[in-house]
């Protein structure tokens, strides 16, 4: 994995040209505070945003209800704690924004991540049963297979479970086993973990070529090309 | 379908692969390219972060997102 960033991550500037509605949203923010004009200029300014963020806020929570099970009054205080966060980080982090993408695009990021981290929070609040000792047996299942094929089925569980005990370090067992065995989101993994998610899906990623390392290595997988079911 | 094309493809890794710290560093930056230049072209600039969002499932739900927010408020 190339954490380094450089030509894969795409080259941006250190300060690219404003757009005149960037230059504006920025004008009005960063308003100096000196004269009552400017102050009332930065409320307005501050209201807008807040609004635009609240409506974004509950637009992503409304597209991602179903698998997070936020719903109503619930789900309209988190878009609002959302929306009040990602507020509070922008107008601290005005001096960061360069300039690479519109104002609004770089505001509205901070909003989707704070929706990302209530929910990983949210999880822990009521989180589904633990997975009992048949989870390996439902393993199969994930990847899409043919609950006919009985045999096939319970050779890629089998083969998958002895990789997972063989080659992967502690960490990446519990890492791995807790996110596609047990079905723990990685945001809502790494808050329990006190990590990150970059930190779990570096974690994942090592688990994961060493997994199938080892399915090669047992036949179980084609070194170049997918096998075909 | 044995689950076995999937379970492959799923442990497939990309050498390019950037991370979720890189990529979510300039998202906003990848959505407005979507947005002007098109997903072909804009993966073709950023294939670092193309390969990321392809493989993590939380930083392409964030694109996804993002992607949705920007155009819902320009539409």
């Amino acid at each position: 994995m190339s954490l380094a960033g450089g030509t894969t991550a795409g080259k941006v500037s250190s300060r690219g040209p404003l757009d005149e509605e960037s230059r504006e949203w920025l004008r009005c923010l960063a308003g100096t505070g000196r004269d009552s004009r400017s102050n009332a200029e930065r409320e307005q300014a501050l209201a807008r945003l807040h609004d635009l963020l609240l409506r974004a806020a509950r637009a992503e929570l409304g597209r991602r209800s179903r698998p997070a099970g936020v719903e109503g009054r619930e789900r309209d205080d988190l878009a609002h704690q959302a929306a009040d966060d990602a507020l509070l980080a922008i107008t601290g982090k005005l001096d960061r924004f360069r300039g690479d993408s519109r104002f609004t695009t770089w505001a509205y990021k901070f909003v989707i991540f704070e929706v990302s981290a209530k929910l990983g929070r949210h999880y822990w609040r009521n989180p589904p049963p633990q997975a009992g000792d048949d989870a390996w047996e439902r393993i199969p299942d994930r990847f899409g297979a043919d609950p006919a094929q009985h045999a096939e089925s319970r050779e890629l569980a089998g083969a998958l479970r002895r990789a997972v005990t063989e080659v992967l370090s502690d960490r990446q067992r519990r890492v791995f086993v807790a996110i596609i065995v047990d079905g723990i989101p990685l945001d809502a993994l790494a808050i329990e973990l006190g990590s990150t998610r970059n930190a779990i899906y570096k974690t994942m990623f090592d688990a994961r070529r060493k997994i199938r390392a080892h399915l090669v290595a047992h036949g179980y997988l084609d070194d170049e090309e997918p096998r075909t079911s | 379908m044995s689950g076995w094309q999937e379970l492959d493809q799923f442990l497939r890794t990309d050498p390019q692969d950037v991370g979720c710290e890189r990529a979510m560093e300039v998202l906003d930056i990848y959505v407005d390219a979507v947005i002007k230049d098109g997903a072909k072209e804009t993966e073709r600039r950023f294939p670092g972060v193309a390969a990321h969002l392809r493989a993590c499932g939380p930083c392409g739900e964030d694109f996804a997102g993002l992607l949705a927010a920007v155009s819902g408020a320009s539409s």
